[in-house]
């Protein structure tokens, strides 16, 4: 049972960081839209807010690391280029991708919509995020600044989701691999 | 002689909502110009260079480094100048998310490629 150290780091940007972001996204949706919906909220118990002050700032660490190891490990690995006179691109997912007429859409239009649309949500989640911290409860008294963040957390649901979507399709198209192989649990000879 | 206890005449004051609405203008500008240096990026070679921080990750990480310096100090500046203030928050809101709207649209690459 092996895998390969840009395999595995793919897996933790993709499925640890963006996985568990979108999975946190849902539950502060949930949390954000029935604080919204009422007219006058009531005020959340002090325990209830400080967990849902910590709640977001742990979402905008995974958006930001999300992104972040994306931009910086994983996509310089995505878009190396091949040295002259290389015939197997298998390690050169963007060229690989590149190399046909049938797969070429998944870079230039998926990959080139991910690299740029991801970043959405560690902004907005940002914003969202800080502007329940300055307030707290007194947000209760802003029904327009509640609304504003409730869209904010939803473009940064949207965001990553599509960052998230078409992340999982392009790496089964052209994987990113290659580095040194890591052993994982050694298997049994049949 | 017992005091009575005091009441409050009024409820508490609500923060003004500057803080807030610096926030959410400042993230839709953030967001618009990343869209915005992105396309720059795609249709001029010196654009293009110029925003080459880092070789490995190429001109996306100038685009992405100078569009958060941008809402960063935007957030800031606005910040220090409504902090204490209640702003038009209704305009504010419609400003933002129009800015983030047309930013999230400007990044599908078939609308970035029309211009």
């Amino acid at each position: 049972m092996e895998m390969t150290a840009r395999g595995l780091w793919t897996v933790f940007h993709g499925m640890g960081f963006g996985g568990l972001y979108l999975l946190a996204c849902s539950g502060a949706l949930v949390e954000l839209y029935f604080f919204t919906a009422s007219p006058q909220p009531p005020p959340p118990a002090p325990n209830q807010e400080r967990f849902l002050k910590a709640y977001l700032i742990a979402m905008v660490v995974l958006a930001w690391v999300a992104v972040l190891s994306g931009a910086y490990i994983v996509y310089p690995w995505y878009r190396a280029a091949p040295p002259p006179g290389v015939a197997d691109l298998s390690m050169f997912p963007q060229h690989l991708l590149l190399s046909s007429s049938t797969t070429s859409g998944w870079h230039s239009l998926g990959m080139e919509w991910k690299e740029h649309v991801a970043w959405f949500a560690p902004i907005s989640i940002t914003t969202v995020a800080f502007v329940f911290i300055r307030y707290g409860r007194d947000l209760r008294n802003h029904r327009q600044l509640r609304a504003a963040v409730l869209c904010f957390a939803l473009v940064s649901f949207l965001a990553a989701g599509v960052a998230g979507l078409l992340g999982a399709v392009i790496n089964k198209q052209a994987p990113v691999q290659g580095g040194h192989t890591i052993q994982l649990r050694a298997g049994e000879e049949k | 002689m017992n005091t009575p206890p005091r009441v409050a005449l009024h409820p508490r004051t609500a923060l003004p909502n500057g803080s807030g609405a610096a926030a959410i203008l400042s993230a839709g500008i953030g967001a618009f110009a990343l869209a915005v240096l992105s396309i720059a990026a795609d249709k001029s070679a010196l654009v293009k260079s110029s925003l080459n921080f880092y070789g490995p990750t190429g001109p996306l990480s100038g685009v992405t480094t100078v569009a958060i310096l941008l809402w960063i100090v935007t957030w800031v500046i606005l910040e220090g100048r409504w902090r204490s203030r209640t702003v038009a928050i209704g305009r504010i809101n419609a400003a933002a998310l129009a800015l983030l709207g047309l930013g999230l649209l400007l990044t599908f690459p078939p609308l970035a490629d029309i211009f």
